[in-house]
């Protein structure tokens, strides 16, 4: 096998025993990139001249016995992460030619563990999509069907793991933006708990949802990329400071005696029978393997939809406030005073979609409408944690369908933005709750597209999310089963 | 109608946004759409609820008020559209 599909610990394994080399690995993944980006276009800018600097740096500490935890691992960054020097646009015209002067608390940690750069990765603009189709820089394909969209909003970093683009990558997830793309291309998404992972130099959409985590082709390079992330940064005031596992010690716990709960409004109309079905079926084999499944209710799940579309352009709304093309970022040319220089400058810097929720988000906190829509959704948000916390009294974790649906066809949804959120009808109270949540691979559908199971856990417990994907990924040999659908079906293979 | 095309346009002004005719008319139907869908919040009772803004319980996140170092000038004004020596150049503010 070329070194480009494999994983993060294949890898660590060949570079260690010196049967490999971090340039080998850099160059083999840049030829994937060469060989596939035309189609797939998961990548906004390739950092080729740094990486190779990188990979330099991990084979010189290699040679001298320094390893640490991703020497000279190609990792991509969702255009939404600040590097230091390197443009970071996410994914609109306004930030197209930023260039920050710092680097995000994550991208240090990678730097530190001594990972390799490949690229910043296509999302969709400021994250407000569900299909990575409202990026200023063009649509990123789905590699298991280049008609369909990856998912979104960090579809650019799903779709360069699945596309062996790169050998892991970074995302961000305000209301399923990890978990929903990473279904979609058939890897594995972590959101981690509010809290858990340093947002400094995260580009902010919505402050009390946003969260960064990792796209991994199995779950033990969740753990590995979630070891060197996690933790407490001063710089960041909601980060929370509580010790963090080691994540990889859950990896073989198996889930004998573990409580699975089955929440019923998660299995309802409006999920594709395909869907269902196979996430029944992975169940069931959880199930098999000692899992005790105990039905759950979550009752406030039908309201979850219209709290996070209040919630969470009410946040973007302020945050993107900004955005007004004096400091950084684009300025129209053409104006005439301050006002019509904010006004030109906004508006043709955002595209629809952003547009669309700042207006949305200006309303509901507007004076008058203020408690009929912001304080309202607010108070349902509570009951939805709530529900949460009662359901973590009977099981350990949440096991249902990340997606309603598989991957949908390009332009299926552009233009009924109601139909593109329920996209996100099954990961969005996650964010609402705080609560960690994964997605790992359980099937394919009959065309060949990836089905996601998502794991819910209580706050802080990303190792029993790592103990039930890694059991799970064991018992139903789903990376065998990915295996032979990419030489069979995979359209770039 | 939950929203009409002159309130779209004032929260717009208040968002320093502007749309051109026909992009008004699609957004406002839109927009429509999305707020009625939100009408459903109020079959849910929350007389007595704490409304939630956050997703943790975490209140103020205090430090010592040290001197620390911060940006130089120079990259402060490196990604500016408009610098002018020390400053962030703007069109004319007052007639």
């Amino acid at each position: 096998m070329e070194l480009y599909g494999l994983t993060v610990h294949e890898l660590q394994d060949k570079l260690r025993a010196g049967e490999v080399t971090a340039a080998d690995v850099l160059a083999s993944v840049y030829r994937r990139i060469a060989a596939v980006e035309d189609k797939v276009h998961a990548y906004i800018t390739l950092m080729k001249e740094t990486a190779a600097a990188q990979a330099a740096a991990a084979d010189e500490a290699l040679r001298r016995g320094e390893v640490r935890e991703l020497t000279g691992i190609p990792i991509a960054l969702k255009d939404i992460c600040c590097t230091r020097g390197m443009t970071t646009t996410c994914g609109s015209r306004i930030l197209g030619n930023f260039v920050p002067p710092y680097d995000a608390t994550v991208v240090e940690k990678l730097r530190a563990a001594g990972a390799v750069f490949t690229g910043k990765a296509n999302m969709d603009e400021f994250a407000m999509g569900s299909s990575t189709e409202t990026s200023w820089f063009g649509v990123t394909r789905n590699p298991w069907d280049l008609e369909r969209i990856p998912g979104g909003s960090s579809g650019g970093s799903a779709a360069a793991v699945a596309a062996d683009e790169c050998i892991a990558a970074l995302g961000s997830d305000t209301g399923g933006s990890i978990r929903q793309p990473a279904a979609l291309c058939g890897v594995v998404g972590m959101k981690p708990t509010y809290g858990r992972v340093s947002r400094f130099g995260l580009v902010a959409f919505a402050s009390s949802l946003d969260q960064i985590g990792p796209f991994t082709k199995d779950v033990e390079d969740c753990a590995i990329l979630m070891n060197v992330i996690a933790g407490y940064d001063p710089r960041e005031s909601t980060s929370v400071n509580i010790e963090v596992p080691d994540y990889r010690s859950f990896l073989d716990r198996g889930v004998a005696g573990l409580r699975i709960g089955i929440p019923k409004e998660y299995f309802i109309a409006g999920i594709d029978p395909e869907v269902r079905a196979s996430v029944e079926a992975a169940i069931a084999v959880l199930e098999k393997g000692g899992a005790r499944c105990v039905e759950i209710s979550l009752p406030h799940t039908e309201y979850c939809l219209a709290v996070y579309y209040i919630v969470a352009p009410a946040e973007a709304s302020s945050n993107l406030a900004r955005y007004d093309g004096v400091k950084y970022g684009f300025r129209a040319a053409e104006a005439r005073d301050l006002m019509d220089m904010y006004k030109q400058s906004r508006s043709t810097g955002f595209g629809a979609e952003v547009k669309r929720r700042i207006i949305i988000g200006t309303y509901v906190l507007s004076s008058g409408y203020y408690d009929a829509y912001y304080k309202k959704a607010s108070q349902v948000r509570a009951l939805i944690r709530r529900d949460f916390d009662a359901a973590f009294q009977q099981c350990d974790v949440i096991a249902t369908p990340t997606s309603p649906t598989a991957a949908f066809r390009i332009g299926e949804r552009t233009d009924d933005p109601l139909q593109m959120y329920l996209s996100d009808i099954l990961t969005i109270s996650a964010n609402l709750a705080g609560i960690p949540g994964i997605s790992v691979p359980c099937g394919f559908t009959r065309d060949g597209l990836p089905i996601g199971l998502q794991f819910l856990a209580g706050h802080f417990q990303e190792g029993l999310l790592i103990q039930a994907g890694a059991a799970y990924e064991k018992l139903a040999a789903t990376r065998d089963l990915i295996a032979r659908y990419r030489r069979e079906k995979m359209p770039l293979s | 109608m939950k929203i009409t095309r002159e309130e779209v346009a004032h929260v717009a002004h208040l968002a320093r946004l502007t749309f051109r005719e026909e992009e008004m008319d699609k957004f406002t139907s839109q927009l429509n759409d999305i707020l009625l869908y939100m009408d459903k919040l109020n079959a849910v009772d929350t007389t007595g609820v704490e409304p939630m803004t956050h997703a943790t319980v975490l209140h103020n996140a205090f430090r010592e008020d040290e001197v620390k170092p911060s940006l130089p000038n120079e990259q402060s004004l490196a990604n500016a559209p408009d610098p002018r020596g020390e400053f962030f150049r703007v069109p004319k503010v007052i007639e």
